[in-house]
């Protein structure tokens, strides 16, 4: 294509809030201004919205690519445009100082991109773009030219497992499903992406949203389900309008309906907006929100595969699970297989977020080691700290210790450590991070989340957080840590459901690898991170002080005096430690112990 | 109850239960219009649909995303992820409180003009801590720029 010039620019969550839309409006501007002088510029350039590259720490990233030859930038904002179209799109000459730099290639190179191949390039809002890629030609296949049971052979065979956090093989799924007799089936994606600190649902939605409903329809011709739903959070309002809109396009283009692809098979897919209810993850309480009632898990067996939504078989898989089956039934399941390791195959997206300098959203082969992930893609930690843990799997999941730094990232090798995959979540925290408070912070998310049906989980879960509220206030007495240990157990081993059985890690493996730090606040009533601020004495160094008075007028209790331009004091019977005197001094002064 | 308003519940009526939609849909639609889910709006439903009005306070008491009080003028919203936690999200709620005067236990201010809210992720960890204030996503917050936020909403 001569001549053709494009730019791209990054429009997930991440780039519209460091300004994507101003960057943007600023390039149809620029455009329509150079056009008076040279319209053969402003003719051939297309603006696409993209979805999430992957490296939103960068954010707003931005391609030029004339003839071709694709240029990335990195920091855009909106004045930095005129230039950028001046210079590179106009003059040919690309703007050296604002290009990614070799930590964009090194984060892009180590990773295997399955899911996210397409994310970042097409245009999620529309079909043809998707069409382009050998969008919806594995759909066409598995419904032309192969039988529902080959389709679930392929999938047996590939080894997917589900990505939502049980690992459960897909394609057993599927055949206990269609196992059934029944006159009706149902699909449902869930992307109900409850964990903090995970986003790659949200991502693959807002980036590629027709590859999950492709693989809505690949499910629902497997198992013979005419009917399907998504499953999505409220709070991601881009995801579930982009979402909506490559539903229309499937519709006209005769993909979703009756009679898909010319065929006999109908099958149709509706949105049901989540309600905010971290518990509507585990699938039987999904099922019962579907249905409008409150989202309480109830007994397995039986299982949704037997007696699921509205009491047919109904089978429930994750975003990233759908995603996955377009490229299977494309390349078929040995390339699927030949990725990953020995018994979690493919690939997994991960967030991979917290202290860590190349923070953004990455997708790797299963088994990758720790380490590989954290300094190779993640280019270490952020600021130059020392590595402390990473917390993967959620509120479910554990915190995994330098120690285990080689241990390869897939379902078993996490859980041989006592952490989970979960649906990817990966937090690296640093040596200024507290254990305690981490596991306060969870604990604080699943007694607020439980849904209170078994009293194990509802009672457990609120003394367990009372026992580390106490712990890092100072309060912590002799055989808590034991009393943690003993009741988290309790709590895992009586609960019903998935939350309830999970909710006690963050606590067990903070004490098992951390306990020294549960140590610390309760016998000396030191919070070694100097995190807990009920434990931490606040102090001003007169030698960095330049009198400012910013800390006084920060105090709520009056507990700093001085004269301007003098040093400050902090009077410590007054003080309620709440730090804000250390948040809004610019000078270093303000000292924690 | 006034015409207008039994109108608007009558319309959302024909267009979810109508349809087939549940209690949750309904929910979420006479809060789109209200804002909140007021008392005589889940009276009217529960004439109308036959279902006793404890079944959608079950529902409504259930999910975080329901309101059975009205919220201000601008919802804020602090992410309080995992990202956002260790990245110091409380050091801006703090400052949001202080900044509104809002006391410990109450969401809005006197004046209705502002409510604080937090949700457990926003999934933009990455920007981390975020807060969002009526839709529009803010990125890498301190108690700061927070305080600047908010006097643009003041106004």
């Amino acid at each position: 294509m001569n001549g053709e010039i494009i730019v791209n620019v990054c429009m997930g969550t991440g780039g519209i809030a460091a300004g994507a839309e101003m960057v943007m409006k600023a390039f149809q501007d620029e455009f329509a201004a150079a056009g008076l002088e040279n319209a053969t510029v402003q003719n051939r350039c297309k603006l696409h919205k993209v979805g999430c590259r992957g490296f939103c720490a960068k954010d707003v990233l931005v391609d030029i690519s004339v003839d071709g030859e694709v240029s990335t930038y990195q920091y855009i904002q909106e004045d930095m445009v005129k230039r950028l179209v001046r210079e590179h799109v106009v003059g040919g000459k690309p703007v050296k100082e604002w290009m990614a730099g070799d930590d964009y290639h090194i984060f892009h190179d180590n990773q295997t991109k399955v899911i996210l191949h397409d994310l970042g390039k097409i245009n999620p809002e529309s079909i043809d773009d998707y069409l382009t890629v050998d969008g919806y030609t594995a759909a066409r296949k598995a419904l032309t030219a192969m039988t529902a049971e080959e389709v679930i052979n392929e999938v047996k065979n590939s080894g997917l497992r589900g990505r939502g956090g049980g690992g459960f093989p897909t394609g057993l799924k599927w055949s206990l499903c269609a196992a059934n007799e029944a006159d009706q089936r149902y699909v449902i994606c869930n992307a109900d992406e409850g964990d903090p600190g995970a986003f790659m649902d949200r991502s693959v939605v807002e980036g590629n949203p027709h590859a999950v409903v492709e693989g809505m329809i690949i499910t629902a011709y497997a198992i013979g389900a005419t009917r399907g739903y998504v499953y999505i959070r409220a709070e991601y309002p881009l995801a579930v309008h982009r979402l909506r809109i490559a539903l229309d396009q499937a519709r006209e283009r005769g993909f979703l309906g009756e009679k898909l692809f010319g065929g006999s098979f109908d099958f149709d897919i509706k949105i049901k907006l989540g309600a905010g209810a971290f518990v509507c993850g585990e699938e039987t309480a999904l099922i019962a929100s579907i249905e409008g009632e409150r989202g309480m898990p109830r007994a397995k067996p039986p299982f949704p595969a037997n007696k699921g939504l509205w009491g047919k078989p109904t089978i429930i898989n994750n975003v990233e699970t759908l995603a996955n089956l377009p490229p299977i039934i494309n390349k078929g399941a040995e390339w699927f297989a030949s990725l990953g390791s020995e018994k979690s195959k493919g690939t997994k997206v991960i967030a991979l977020t917290g202290k860590i300098r190349n923070t953004g959203l990455i997708e790797i082969p299963m088994g990758m080691p720790l380490k590989d992930i954290i300094f190779k893609i993640g280019g270490g930690i952020e600021g130059d700290k020392l590595f402390k843990a990473v917390q993967t799997g959620g509120p479910s999941g554990g915190c995994i210790p330098q120690q285990f730094i080689d241990l390869p990232v897939d379902y078993e090798g996490l859980k041989s450590v006592g952490s989970m995959m979960g649906s990817g979540g990966m937090v690296v925290l640093d040596e200024t991070d507290c254990m305690v408070n981490i596991a306060k912070f969870f604990l604080t998310f699943t007694q607020e989340e439980s849904c209170g049906k078994c009293v194990p989980c509802r009672i457990g879960t609120k003394r367990l957080l009372e026992i580390l509220t106490r712990i890092t206030e100072g309060k912590g007495k002799k055989g808590d840590i034991e009393l943690l240990q003993e009741l988290a157990e309790d709590v895992r081993d009586s609960s019903l459901c998935g939350l309830g059985m999970s909710a006690p890690n963050p606590v067990i493996s903070t004490i098992k690898y951390f306990r020294h730090e549960y140590e610390a606040h309760i016998n000396r009533k030191k919070c070694p991170s100097k995190v807990c601020n009920k434990l931490l004495t606040f102090f001003i160094r007169p030698d960095q002080c330049v009198g400012c008075g910013m800390c006084a007028k920060a105090c709520s209790v009056k507990a700093v005096s001085g004269e301007l331009k003098q040093p400050h004091q902090i009077d410590n019977a007054l003080c309620i430690k709440c730090g804000s005197c250390y948040d809004v001094c610019k000078f270093n002064a303000v000292v924690k112990d | 109850m006034e015409n207008q308003k039994e109108e608007v519940l009558e319309g959302i009526y024909q267009k979810t239960v109508a349809h087939g939609d549940n209690i949750i849909t309904v929910l979420q639609e006479i809060q789109n219009a209200f804002g909140y889910v007021q008392e005589e709006s889940v009276n009217w439903f529960s004439t109308r649909t036959n279902i006793p009005a404890s079944k959608f306070y079950g529902v409504i008491t259930f999910y975080s995303q329901f309101h059975l009080t009205p919220r201000g003028k601008n919802i804020i919203t602090v992410c309080s992820g995992t990202v956002c936690h260790v990245k110091g999200a409380s050091r801006i709620i703090s400052r949001i409180r202080d900044d509104l005067k809002l006391a410990e236990d109450k969401p809005t201010t006197k004046d209705m003009l502002f409510t604080l809210e937090n949700v457990n992720c926003v999934g933009a960890c990455s920007i981390a801590p975020v807060v969002v204030v009526n839709e529009k996503v803010f990125g890498k917050m301190n108690p700061e720029k927070m305080s600047k936020t908010l006097k643009t909403y003041k106004e």
